[in-house]
């Protein structure tokens, strides 16, 4: 992957991602009163944050992978997140299970 | 505003700005895992400062996928801030330049926060002080994470290929809990995002499979208005 590639992804991506933020504060009002406006709004991150879990689980590039270490640190996310656990907690219940798990099995 | 109602907003800000801005290490430690430079990683937290965004097309460059793809899903992901935009813009009241630097804040962290408070000043008490420490906090782990990763011959070694998607879950799993009339919709939402993205990830580069979960939404969304 090209260097220069990549800082167009991320010149973009910081780009866009400040024009949204300040579109969403100059908007006239009455945008935000449209219903399909408020349920593409509830329902685009729901759906975009599950592939986002299971792309980033269970895809290697093209292929569908299963990695058992790093599904069993999601796995101990879900029970974290079951507890109540704090949002850092989460994020280190599974860093901790995936790491433990490959070093098991390496 | 009576004081308590101030030391309350004060506090929910700090509390949630420090504990989410440590995060930033899992962002800069992923950013680095996935090929990013330590100022490609800063960069990012420092002008797009929205983390699911970053998450997102750090995932896609791990994955080898599509730029534009990955750029897309990350743009698709901010829009939300766009959305929470319009519903502080009333509450924040800020005009003409103002706006400039106040939008920058507009994320989840910051929204929670502010409408979480219970009068329009604590609202944005919460928001700017949920700002600053979230922002000071998170660029300082991005860095933090990003050099030390950098040093690292194997960061999966350390599990860290499991935190983006541990970090979606945990923005996700709020709104499938939840009591709303609309949790059972939210369900079926996320588990068909989840099958469509798998499903098409075989066939497409990787990034698009999340854009065609998306896609598939909006054709729900226009086939059945609420």
């Amino acid at each position: 992957m090209s260097g220069t590639g990549l800082w167009w992804a991320v010149v973009a991506t910081c780009a866009g991602c400040y024009v949204l933020k300040l579109a969403g504060l100059s908007a006239p009002r009455r945008v935000l009163d449209h219903p399909r406006v408020q349920r593409f709004a509830a329902l685009v991150p729901v759906a975009l944050l599950a592939a986002l879990v299971a792309v980033q689980t269970f895809a290697q590039g093209r292929a569908l992978h299963f990695d058992l270490p790093r599904t069993a640190g999601l796995g101990a996310a879900v029970v974290a997140l079951l507890l109540r656990a704090p949002f850092l907690v989460v994020l280190a219940a599974a860093a901790v299970v995936t790491a433990v798990l490959r070093h098991l099995l390496a | 505003m009576d004081e308590t109602t101030r030391s309350s907003a004060v506090r929910d800000g700090l509390g949630v700005g420090i504990a989410v801005g440590l995060a930033g290490l899992a962002f800069g430690a992923a950013a680095a895992t996935a090929g990013l430079t330590v100022a490609q990683a800063c960069a990012l937290s420092v002008f797009a400062f929205t983390g699911a965004s970053q998450f997102a097309l750090v995932g896609v460059v791990a994955g080898g996928g599509s730029l534009v793809a990955g750029t897309a899903g990350a743009l698709l992901l901010g829009a939300r801030n766009g959305l929470y935009g319009l519903r502080m813009a009333d509450l924040l009241g800020v005009r003409g330049w103002r706006r400039l630097p106040v939008a920058h804040g507009v994320i989840d962290e910051t929204t929670a926060v502010s409408l979480a408070q219970p009068d329009a000043r604590a609202a944005r008490t919460g928001f700017f002080v949920t700002f600053a420490t979230l922002y000071l906090t998170w660029n300082a782990t991005t860095l933090l994470g990003a050099a030390g990763v950098s040093r690292l011959a194997d960061p999966d070694v350390l599990g860290l290929d499991a935190v983006g998607p541990a970090t979606f879950l945990a923005i996700l799993w709020p709104r499938l809990t939840g009591g709303g009339p609309d949790v059972r919709t939210l369900r079926l939402i996320a588990g068909g995002g989840a099958a469509a993205a798998l499903a098409t990830t075989p066939f497409t580069p990787p990034g698009v499979p999340v854009l065609i979960a998306a896609a598939a939404v909006l054709a729900v969304v226009l086939r059945r208005p609420a």
